[in-house]
């Protein structure tokens, strides 16, 4: 179960860590306990992956250039052209939504050219065409996300 | 924009940061930089927009909230930034980017995310947002995940190592 402090720290503290050399000390004085109950209840919402991580979030295509790519793949062959898909390092993120487009995934590579030749390779593997959707702009300021504990 | 070491900061702030009395200490070591050199680099980081937020990355699906809709709308070009804009400052909404029509089989421009504890929730979200940003005249669909197959791969950690050693090379 999760107690009120493991809740505060979940909300309050997505957007900002305090940015001194002593963050956990300042969450602990801001909601008035022990640094030690802090670190241990971080711990405890790591451990059962209620927390990804404690760190940044980076804006996109810093690191190498990423797109959104779509398939349309006739349900009897999702599986085997998803397990296709998942062995490219190159893929994050696949998941099967509910659309005629009904594979999506993000690529990334290290530039456009090795992007595009990943795609050519991956029409080729699996006899279906792509949708190449990059990001053209970001609107989305990160301010974390509001959770609702109430149910 | 950004040296080698920024990179490095930057690789290490993306596996999180040590669950420690002085967590930036422990980047500092690695780094060959003091502390306060780590924080200062941190700070500036933030204030150039490369680190959006530096905080709690919470599992939404951990938490309960397990429904995920891709909204994608079909916005005139000249009106997207100002309704991007708009949209992005809902609280429910997660990403909100433009990305290029794809002909008459894929002619939308504006796609957002919204995370919510089931369908119902999210799809309630949405008629706030298409109320709210006048989006009821635009061509839409809602795209609902279903199963995932696979999360974060293996390159996206290859190229973090690789750009490390482009930085320094």
């Amino acid at each position: 179960m999760l107690s009120s402090l493991h809740k505060q720290l979940l909300n309050d503290f997505q957007q900002d860590l305090p940015l001194s050399a002593t963050p956990y000390q300042d969450v602990a004085d801001s909601l008035g306990v022990a640094e030690d109950e802090v670190l241990d209840a971080f711990k405890e919402l790591q451990d059962q992956q209620f927390i990804a991580r404690i760190g940044s979030v980076i804006a996109p295509n810093l690191i190498g250039t990423s797109s959104l790519v779509a398939m349309s793949v006739p349900e009897n062959h999702l599986q085997s052209v998803a397990e296709i898909i998942n062995q490219y390092p190159e893929v994050n993120h696949n998941y099967e939504r509910d659309n005629r487009f009904n594979l999506w995934f993000v690529l990334v590579a290290k530039d456009s050219e090795s992007l595009q030749q990943v795609m050519a390779d991956m029409e080729l593997q699996t006899g279906y065409k792509m949708l190449y959707l990059p990001l053209l702009a970001d609107y989305f300021i990160n301010l974390g996300f509001e959770l609702d504990f109430d149910d | 924009m950004i040296d080698g070491v920024s990179r490095q900061l930057i690789e290490l702030l993306q596996q999180g940061l040590p669950l420690v009395s002085r967590p930036y200490t422990e980047i500092a070591k690695k780094l060959h930089l003091t502390e306060d050199e780590v924080l200062i680099r941190v700070a500036k980081l933030k204030q150039q927009g490369i680190i959006k937020r530096l905080g709690v990355v919470v599992n939404h699906r951990r938490l309960g909230y397990k429904a995920n809709a891709m909204v994608v709308f079909d916005v005139p070009d000249s009106l997207i930034s100002q309704i991007g804009d708009h949209v992005s400052q809902f609280n429910f909404v997660n990403l909100c980017y433009q990305r290029p029509r794809q002909g008459d089989q894929w002619p939308y421009s504006l796609y957002c995310m919204i995370h919510g504890k089931n369908k119902e929730t999210v799809l309630k979200q949405l008629d706030h947002l298409i109320e709210s940003c006048g989006l009821q005249q635009f061509k839409r669909e809602v795209l609902f995940s279903k199963q995932c197959f696979k999360q974060r791969g293996a390159l996206y950690q290859a190229l973090e190592k690789q750009q490390k050693v482009i930085s320094n090379g």
